[in-house]
């Protein structure tokens, strides 16, 4: 009790320079950012307007939300696999699944994106591979298009999915487990009926992240996407640095952002933020 | 283990268990009969909980053999044994219901619909949990969550229930109560029950008989009067309660029972002295020890010194020291314990000779 008061200024201390960090680099220029989403060219709703109109602002945000859905699924299923393993795997297989896990974050989004094109182009080493065994005599599109995207995003993604899941899976009572074997469930049936509902609020915590995080994904379809398949924050780029549009950029911006934080604050209502590391 | 319904008849041979060099089982036989209420009593480490682990199939034994009902289950899988199991902490499934809970071991066993519902509600019944069917575990009491366990383990009559430490996180009140409880289960089902618990008064209480295990040993299993009144050990002596021990010699066979010197004083025994010859040790519970002025010829007792008395409510314990420096407690009523105090010296303290039993001096 003695300390009570002292830890809290203390903590508070502690947050401080992060804090003000996030004040003066992010909210304050974001402030800016909503300031021109109402003024640019003319003062007024002008850009909302527009943004509710503009058939290539709409298929952009479409698209986002369906490639963000579709990167969501593959990667928490993709992860989930790979954290059960992690946490419940003989201590080879954790080493294994640990350095799977980790060795992504060592390499920058960068590398990686020309690392998938040289992969998938059309004379990269699959396309090389399945025509050389005869599978395809024309090479496959598997990269300037949504797919080459979504292998990309979804790659980048796994690692960030497996954190909240092997947090849930971890605080998992191995007991329930056994008392569910001894009830007479096989090891399929246990899997699908105790584990998987008992993980929830991991996969709930994973599927948040990803989601959100795809949201806002630039370099990798940048690149994937070869300029075919535009995601909403490669569109802000477009609005602002090359079709000087800074008013209807910051008003897309603007949407993101609220949309992000709607979902954030759907997400900590299931989840406490805890469970996500 | 068989089919629904029918009590189990357990044998264990020769099981033995290893976990790298620690040695948690060792060498253990034991027939546990039909429909009995069997005990697994001892300090922890002491190899109980490896023991049901193995009968639940959990865990593989390194040796023996394992049968049930003639039929030997040493390789089977713990699903394909599907003993009832309750475990320390109930490990209920907190994502369902008290009704789906309960209703997990019929659903397994593809039982119809109305054969389920039909099944968990006499069971919801049973264990009082009316009411509660559509609460999450962990919106129940600990004592309520106790019972869903139990409603659990036992809704698919199993021929076997096994129970690891169940009572250990509820307070005393309650798991008195919930001993109750399970004895009337017992009763009711006719299921043979396997308990694990530390708790010596609570394996003396439900118990049909009680196995005592140290150190991965089954050191003796009988009835709780017999394990208690007359224990193979001095381990199994002191673990199931108070116990005075005086040194003895000479100790012979005499008749039907023995005799000895204790101080002096040549104490007879109902015991055969069959193992234990000439130094011994004289174990006698306190309960059975009374204070008096003067011991009468051929009647078992010793000279004492109270040094210490403890007032308990209804009784008094008083510690006493003979006079060649043994130590020795008893528990007497209050205006005896009182009256020996205020003597100062030599008392006498005697004990009828049956309820001696004589334990090998120095070992186990």
């Amino acid at each position: 009790m003695r300390s009570y008061l002292s830890d809290r200024m203390g903590a508070a201390l502690l947050m401080a320079p992060l804090l003000l960090f996030l004040v003066v680099a992010y909210a304050w220029p974001f402030l800016g950012v909503v300031k021109w989403s109402f003024t640019l060219p003319t003062p007024g709703l002008g850009q909302y307007e527009a943004l509710l109109t503009d058939d290539l602002v709409q298929s952009v945000f479409i698209r986002t939300l369906r490639i963000a859905a579709v990167v969501t699924v593959v990667s928490v299923a993709a992860a989930y696999a790979i954290t059960v393993v992690w946490v419940r795997g003989t201590p080879a297989q954790r080493l294994i699944a640990e350095f799977c896990i980790l060795v992504p974050f060592w390499i920058s989004v960068l590398t990686r994106a020309f690392g998938w094109v040289a992969l998938l182009s059309n004379r990269g080493l699959i396309n090389t591979w399945l025509q050389a065994i005869g599978f395809t005599s024309e090479p496959l599109a598997l990269v300037r298009n949504e797919f080459g995207v979504i292998v990309g995003m979804t790659h980048f993604l796994i690692p960030f999915a497996v954190f909240p899941l092997a947090s849930a899976m971890r605080s998992l009572d191995d007991r329930v487990l056994l008392a569910a074997r001894g009830l007479g469930s096989s090891r399929m049936r246990t899997f699908w009926t105790v584990f998987v509902p008992m993980t929830r609020s991991g996969i709930i915590g994973a599927a948040m992240i990803v989601f959100v995080f795809s949201l806002g994904f630039f370099v990798t379809p940048a690149i994937l996407g070869g300029g075919r398949s535009v995601m909403i924050a490669e569109l802000i780029y477009l609005r602002i640095f090359q079709s000087p549009d800074w008013g209807l950029g910051a008003a897309i911006s603007v949407v993101l952002v609220l949309f992000v934080g709607a979902l954030m604050a759907l997400l900590f209502r299931y989840v406490r933020p805890k469970q996500l590391i | 283990m068989q089919q629904p319904g029918r009590a189990a008849e357990i044998k264990a041979i020769g099981i033995g268990k290893s976990f790298g060099s620690f040695r948690a089982l060792d060498n253990l036989s034991l027939d546990i009969g039909r429909g009995e209420f069997l005990t697994l009593l001892g300090p922890s480490g002491s190899g109980k909980t490896t023991f049901l682990m193995i009968l639940a199939g959990f865990v593989q034994p390194t040796e023996g053999k394992l049968f049930s009902d003639g039929v030997d289950i040493t390789d089977r899988p713990a699903e394909q044994r599907a003993a009832g199991m309750v475990f320390q902490g109930y490990a209920l499934f907190p994502h369902m219901s008290v009704e789906a809970n309960i209703a997990f071991p019929l659903k397994v066993r593809k039982k119809s619909a109305a054969d389920i519902k039909r099944r968990v509600g006499e069971m919801i019944e049973r264990v009082g949990l009316k009411g509660h069917e559509k609460k999450l575990p962990a919106q129940l009491s600990g004592g309520q969550q106790q019972r869903v366990a139990l409603a659990r383990a036992l809704v698919f009559e199993p021929g076997v229930l096994l129970l690891d430490e169940p009572f250990s996180a509820l307070d005393k009140g309650l798991r008195g109560q919930m001993q109750a409880e399970m004895k009337r289960l017992h009763q009711e089902t006719g299921t043979t029950f396997v308990f694990v618990t530390h708790d010596q008064s609570e394996a003396l209480a439900l118990s049909s008989r009680v196995a005592i295990f140290n150190h991965g040993k089954l050191l003796q299993v009988g009835a709780p009067d017999e394990v208690y009144d007359r224990p193979d050990n001095r381990f199994v002596a002191e673990f199931l309660g108070e116990i005075n021990m005086l040194p003895l010699k000479g100790v012979r066979p005499s008749g039907n029972g023995s005799t000895g010197l204790c101080e002096d004083r040549t104490i007879s025994m109902g015991c055969k002295a069959e193992l234990v010859r000439g130094d011994a040790i004289l174990a006698i519970r306190p309960e059975y020890m009374s204070i008096s002025g003067e011991a009468a010829d051929g009647e078992n007792g010793i000279a004492a010194t109270a040094t210490n008395s403890t007032y308990l409510g209804a009784a008094t314990r008083l510690d006493l020291t003979t006079r060649q420096g043994a130590k020795v407690t008893v528990s007497v009523p209050n205006e005896v314990a009182a009256a020996a105090l205020s003597k100062g010296n030599s008392v006498w303290l005697t004990w009828p000779a049956e309820k001696g039993f004589l334990l090998p001096r120095g070992g186990q």
